[in-house]
């Protein structure tokens, strides 16, 4: 099984036009066993999505270093597969084409070609798949954009709040779809959630993150058996446990404000 | 109760007299770009020619309005059985009832009354019988004025796109290239005429070197300017899903970018056409610039006429093209934008 994630006391700074400095990322050091299901969760701001970016090659680390399987991350890939905050869909390309669109760039269209189907149906987008992106709604895009992802069997996931935009319904099914593929797969998933039930009923361990600077605060393995059930009392338990972290997490940023 | 009837008759009838009136105004709408023209007919007919006019071989813009009258009589006409018709009429009959009008109006000033001085502004008849008698010189003129705008546009439209993605994509095409772009492009092409006549072996080529570099500024400074706007998450994406440098150009930032190239294909079709006259009536030696500048000279006004209403016609239909072309490859624009 391949897809480990090892980020070794990782800091990110971004230096601005006035020359002022945002630590967004401070040491930040973890390790993603292969074929994890890890979430991340922590207050707006606090450097989730950078944290991603990073694992995606997107960017590099002030200082520090991520390693995948042991080697050192300096460019993306397509097996880390990134799902954007926002769905990001080109907006010239049709869904087929969008979601077809990883298989062209790396010239296996011809060999995968019903993987595109497959996947567009797995999101429920059969009925658009000659529609452009500005006709679709908002959950609907993302949708479109988790299934270009997919297509490309990575390694490992990066799902920066892919469900964010969706009902409660239909988010619900793509949390199942989304834990089907990952047995199905054994991909390593990292996924950013504001949602702390979200989080429980999908993840192996729960990452918690103070307010910027980011640091990890806690990892919260969760050990209850799957399927998991939403009400559950020690899914409950968990559930209140992890709030209050996050609404400590909370208060020591308080004082920021009140100086 | 009796009075509450009459009053709903009454009301009835009123409904009835209002949906008689609305259908009459339909009926008269849809019949007005046939009606202004037979009143052009009739002005034509039966007010008389002023004395300075000379006649001409045929009535032809009788002829014209003939034809108009018949055409619009006919497409009224089907417009109470086919949907189509309606509906271009609806929009479009209003449009053409003031075109004839405009038509009447002129014929009036320059033929019935000869408000104008005769030789500038010559009547509808003559200019009408210049574009029915001399039709095959006409069309020879534009003719080798078009060969000469295809030759240079294209020319200039493919160096623009590749000189635009160069500098979009490639730091060090930018360093050298831009400057240029920026100290050449806003020189009119036109000024480079008196050392392009004398370097260029033959004044075809010399002209389409002309046209080629008016295009190639406003497009190559559009397509530049359309890559580096494309939105750098659009690379980060197709990167993450595994698309290597070429792809990314051919894939992400051409695509992204065509709106902005269209914009510049039709600034420099814009000025394709200014550099296209003007290179014809300074040194080109026939084309249908060249014609106009000709016949100017030989005071025969009708003629210019007629010249300018073919260069009308023809830069409104290459517009068009071009508007056609953008709007099949920019499909997927539809709803999101419109310029
Ligand atoms: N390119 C950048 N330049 C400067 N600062 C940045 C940049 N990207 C992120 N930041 C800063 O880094 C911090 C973390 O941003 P990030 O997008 O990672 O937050 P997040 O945890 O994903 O928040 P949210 O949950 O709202 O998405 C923010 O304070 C932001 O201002
Ligand atoms: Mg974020």
């Amino acid at each position: 099984m391949v897809g480990e994630i090892k980020v070794g006391s990782v800091v990110k700074q971004f230096f601005q036009q006035d020359g002022s400095e945002v630590t967004a990322l401070s040491g930040v050091e973890l390790t993603i066993h292969a074929g994890e299901f890890v979430s991340f969760i922590g207050p707006s701001g606090c450097g989730k999505s950078t944290l991603l970016r990073l694992i995606a090659g997107l960017d590099a680390p002030t200082e520090g270093q991520i390693y995948i399987d042991g080697a050192a991350i300096t460019s993306p890939s397509y097996e880390r597969g990134l799902v954007f905050q926002n769905p990001m869909l080109f907006p010239w390309l049709d869904i087929y084409h969008n979601v077809s669109f990883g298989l062209k760039a790396r010239g296996v269209y011809t060999e995968q070609k019903e993987e595109v189907d497959a996947f567009i149906r797995l999101v429920g987008l059969e009925d658009f798949y000659h529609s452009y992106p500005h006709q679709l709604s908002g959950g609907m895009a993302q949708r479109a954009s988790l299934a270009r992802a997919l297509v490309n069997h990575p390694k490992v996931l990066l799902l920066d709040e892919p469900l964010g935009a969706l009902d409660a319904f239909t988010r619900m099914n793509m949390q199942d779809e989304l834990l089907r593929i990952w047995q199905e797969r054994q991909t390593t998933m990292i996924m950013v959630t504001h949602d702390v039930d979200e989080a429980i009923y999908l993840s192996d361990r729960v990452v918690v993150m103070t307010p910027r600077p980011a640091k990890i605060e806690t990892c919260i393995q969760v050990e209850l058996p799957r399927p998991r059930a939403r009400s559950n009392t020690d899914f409950l338990r968990l559930r209140s446990k992890i709030l209050e972290i996050l609404n400590f997490a909370g208060k020591t940023y308080e004082p920021d404000y009140y100086l | 109760m009796k009075s509450i009837a009459e009053s709903i008759g009454n009301e009835q009838t009123h409904i009835q007299a209002v949906e008689k009136i609305k259908n009459a105004g339909r009926i008269c709408h849809v019949f007005l770009p046939a009606i202004s023209a037979l009143l052009a007919i009739a002005v034509e007919l039966f007010i008389h020619d002023s004395g300075r006019h000379a006649a001409t071989k045929h009535p032809y813009f009788l002829y014209v309005l003939a034809i108009a009258v018949i055409c619009f009589g006919i497409a009224a006409a089907g417009s109470f059985f086919c949907k189509r018709l309606q509906v271009w009429l609806a929009e479009s009959s209003l449009f053409f009832a003031v075109v004839f009008l405009v038509l009447n109006v002129s014929n009036v000033i320059t033929k019935k009354i000869t408000l104008l001085p005769v030789i500038f502004f010559p009547s509808l008849d003559k200019i009408l019988s210049v574009l029915f008698e001399d039709w095959l010189f006409l069309l020879t003129c534009l003719g080798s004025s078009g060969k000469l705008l295809f030759t240079g546009f294209v020319c200039g439209a493919l160096v623009g796109f590749i000189t635009g993605v160069a500098v979009g994509f490639c730091r060090s095409a930018a360093y050298w290239i831009n400057p240029l772009v920026r100290i050449l492009g806003p020189i009119p092409a036109t000024a480079w005429i008196p050392i392009v006549l004398v370097s260029f072996p033959t004044t075809f080529s010399a002209s389409t070197f002309l046209i080629a570099l008016a295009v190639w500024f406003p497009t190559a400074v559009m397509t530049s300017s359309g890559i580096l706007n494309v939105q750098n998450a659009y690379f980060e994406v197709s990167s993450t899903l595994g698309a290597g440098r070429f792809y990314q150009i051919f894939k992400v930032g051409i695509p992204a970018a065509m709106p902005h190239v269209f914009l510049g294909l039709f600034n420099g079709m814009c000025a394709s056409f200014l550099t296209l006259m003007t290179a014809e009536m300074l040194g080109v030696k026939n084309g249908i610039g060249w014609y106009i500048n000709w016949q100017k000279d030989m005071m025969a006004y009708a003629n210019v006429y007629a010249g300018l209403i073919l260069i009308a016609v023809t830069f409104y239909m290459l517009i068009t093209l071009l508007f056609r072309v953008r709007d099949h490859v920019l499909v997927w624009q539809k709803g999101v934008i419109k310029w």
